[in-house]
């Protein structure tokens, strides 16, 4: 209990000192993650439409496959981006392990299949009510997922902001990639297990609040923005 | 010399589901005049038939075609469901939409669903969101959203069958308006007096097959067939 | 979706506003080190002599020697020396230099059940524990730490088996909350646990065998297996961590009043 306590006033020392390392390390957390949210999307989105709308013959097993990928363990997908990206790997050349830009490979590859996954899962429903309407009017497959991408796009918001959930809190696998490198690739996750790791659980705590915080802030303000929950039946 | 899309022609199609035969053979030529109502008990293959001539059922054997390829002749119909389906979007979204995917100028198009929009009587609701829209409201858009293309031949299936008096009043306006401006139309109808009220030609429908094809003028008062004389008296057919 | 092009690129350029220069390097350097503290001393005044930023990779030996081996970092410093031999013997590195040592120690619940104190060497302690089935907590991550504990039970000429030993595969911090939390024996080094916050009712119990002694080594990456590796850069912090100033730095550096390494670079001619 006391741990708890102390955690929530050194969230409040750190916060309203406006710690400098807070503040590098929130920012980071959310431009490593955004970044990795917003290239995730720009490839799940219309992958997921076009799953929703398109026929071929392994449909099933790709649509099984890409729900089980929602569960790859963010630790075993760090450690296939480390081999890939290390020195003594394929791509070492590019010389990105232990920076920034390998964390958002690693954390796009964990978000793309859940925002793929259930975008996928809502517009399919989406699309059995629109199925007839679009053929009548003699659609082509692009101008289907364009109707479906914009009309579903509450849905789609959702599966966006759970992207993001999932990666702001992940840390197994930008433990890995990022090295958690003081001033370099440290992020509020990495500093949480670092603290925890040196046993001081009350700053451990603090860093925590904060990102929850932040992340409800975040969330809020999409939906703010967005105007949800506001008009219409949607 | 643009080619017309008529004459379309059904010779022995079958259409079936999972092994089992929905409607056929078929044999039919549509020159395209007037209003043609299909008419018949439920189950007897009307919506089947409407789907078929319009390309949304392929069938199994036999041939359905157009008098110009497909590519082409799919762009000059519109079909309205039993069921209206409305995009979750506003009225005057729905509206537009099928004048967006044939690239019509952004300016031009929304005047156009302004103007049938009023033509529907749906001013009211321009800026809603069609989802909220009773299922009267819903069918006007749905005819609206049909006609908005200057369609060659639209296809209606029951398009009134859920609504009251007023709606399915209004409906049948639009369609013997349209069909008074050269629209080719193609309703299908368990309801008689409707048939009556419309109808040039009517195709009576029984167990999935063209039972009768009659005009208007003498299908009610002399039927060639038993059946649609007992329809017509009100029986059950069976 | 410009909006979105703009906003990604905008990221982007905040993200690498930390460009780097030819006169930083990577090192990997364990747990244990860390968590004492002293890097926050040095890293500064390294800064400050050879304009070099050092990125301190923090992580367990085994993993400091798999990074070394495939040339992801320029340097380590570990603190395992029968690894740090092999490594070298394979090409991997260049060569050891020792820097400085600290030592481990045993600590383990107040009431000291199983008599701990009353050791005489490590090697009693150890068979103390064996003998008395009491819990143990290891570190169990194939850090210099744990391998230098289980080079201690073969010595001992035992081997820890049985639901009284208890691996948690982590870092000394949380090793040491698990160990206070089950009442349990451990070993730790002597730095971790002055730094250690939550001692609750563990004690220190046992130090001083010569044994117990932890050698700090830095290894170069070798350059010729890697020919990206910055071998001058690492080479000038060798030079560094083996001279004067930085010898006065170790020995200066105290947690509580205790100091922590003894600094045993030797002087090169």
């Amino acid at each position: 209990m006391s741990d708890l306590l102390a955690g929530l006033v050194a969230a409040f020392q750190l916060v309203f000192t406006l710690d400098h390392d807070l503040v590098e390390i929130s920012l980071r957390s959310f431009q490593v993650t955004g970044i990795s949210v917003f290239i995730a999307a720009f490839c799940g989105l219309p992958f997921g439409a076009w799953l929703a709308v398109t026929r071929f013959r392994y449909r099933r097993i790709a649509i099984a496959l890409l729900n089980a990928l929602m569960g790859l363990p963010p630790v075993v997908v760090g450690l296939f981006v480390y081999l890939m990206l290390s020195r003594s790997g394929p791509f070492g050349v590019l010389d990105l392990l232990f920076t920034p830009t390998a964390m958002i490979v690693a954390q796009t590859i964990i978000i793309a299949p859940i925002i793929a996954s259930l975008s996928h899962q809502a517009l399919r429903e989406l699309w059995s009510v629109y199925h007839d309407l679009l053929i009548s009017m003699n659609t082509t497959k692009g101008q289907r997922i364009k109707v479906l991408l914009w009309d579903g796009r509450r849905a789609l918001l959702t599966a966006i902001l759970t992207g993001f959930g999932r990666g702001i809190g992940e840390i197994g696998a930008i433990m890995i990639v990022g090295g958690n490198i003081d001033h370099l690739t440290r992020v509020l996750t990495t500093a949480i297990a670092l603290e925890v790791g040196k046993g001081d659980f009350a700053l451990a705590l603090g860093l925590g609040l904060i990102l929850i915080v932040m992340a409800i802030i975040v969330n809020l303000s999409v939906h703010i923005l967005s105007r949800t929950e506001r008009e219409g039946t949607w | 010399m643009v080619k017309t899309i008529f004459p379309l022609v059904l010779e022995d199609a079958c259409v079936s589901k999972k092994g089992r035969l929905l409607a056929g053979p078929l044999t039919l030529k549509l020159e395209g005049f007037g209003i043609t109502i299909l008419l018949g008990p439920n189950g007897s293959g009307k919506t089947t038939l409407l789907k078929l001539m319009h390309g949304l059922e392929k069938p199994k054997s036999g041939v359905a075609r157009w008098a110009i390829p497909n590519s082409i002749a799919n762009m000059k119909q519109s079909f309205v469901f039993q069921s209206p389906i409305v995009m979750r979007r506003t009225v005057l979204e729905n509206m537009v939409y099928p004048l967006i995917i044939r690239k019509v100028p952004r300016k031009a198009a929304f005047l156009r669903a302004e103007e049938w929009i009023e033509n529907v009587g749906l001013r009211q609701s321009i800026h809603k969101d069609a989802t909220v829209l009773s299922g009267g409201e819903k069918q006007k858009l749905a005819v609206g959203r049909g006609l908005i293309t200057d369609p060659d031949i639209l296809f209606l299936d029951e398009p009134s069958a859920n609504l009251d008096g007023a709606s399915t009043q209004a409906i049948e306006r639009l369609i013997l308006l349209a069909g008074e401006k050269g629209t080719s139309i193609v309703m299908a109808t368990h309801d008689f007096g409707q048939a009556r009220r419309l109808a040039k030609d009517i195709l009576f429908m029984y167990r999935g097959k063209i039972h009768e094809r009659s005009p208007a003028s003498t299908f009610f008062d002399t039927p060639k067939t038993n059946e649609a004389l007992s329809f017509i008296k009100g029986d059950i057919l069976l | 979706m410009k909006l979105g092009v703009y906003w990604v690129s905008f990221l982007i350029c905040l993200l690498n506003s930390f460009p780097s220069f030819a006169g930083d390097m990577r090192l990997a350097v364990t747990t244990s080190f860390h968590n004492s503290g002293l890097s926050e001393i040095l890293l500064p005044e390294i800064k400050k002599d050879l304009g070099l930023t050092v990125h301190l990779l923090v992580v367990g030996t085994g993993q400091a020697l798999k990074l070394g081996r495939s040339g992801d970092v320029d340097a380590l410093l570990v603190h395992s020396i029968k690894a740090e031999e092999e490594f070298v013997a394979e090409g991997f590195g260049t060569h050891r230099r020792e820097i400085m040592y600290n030592d481990f120690v045993f600590v383990g619940p107040e009431n000291d059940g199983a008599q701990l104190s009353n050791s005489k060497s490590a090697a009693e302690a150890f068979q103390t524990i064996l003998n008395t089935r009491s819990p143990f907590v290891s570190r169990g991550d194939d850090s210099g730490t744990h391998r230098k504990e289980i080079s201690l039970w073969q010595s001992a000429g035992t081997a820890p088996k049985g639901s009284w030993y208890r691996a948690t595969g982590a870092g000394m911090g949380t090793t040491l909350n698990t160990a206070s939390a089950m009442n349990a024996y451990v070993f730790t080094d002597r730095a971790s646990w002055l730094n250690y916050e939550h001692k609750g009712n563990l004690k220190l119990l046992f130090s001083g065998d010569p044994v117990l002694f932890n050698q700090y080594t830095y290894i170069q990456v070798n350059s010729d297996k890697h020919k990206h590796v910055k071998n001058i850069l690492a080479g000038q912090l060798e030079k560094w961590l083996s001279g004067k100033k930085a010898a006065n730095l170790i020995s200066n550096y105290k947690i509580k009043g205790q100091r922590l390494f003894v600094p045993n670079a030797k002087r090169q001619n």
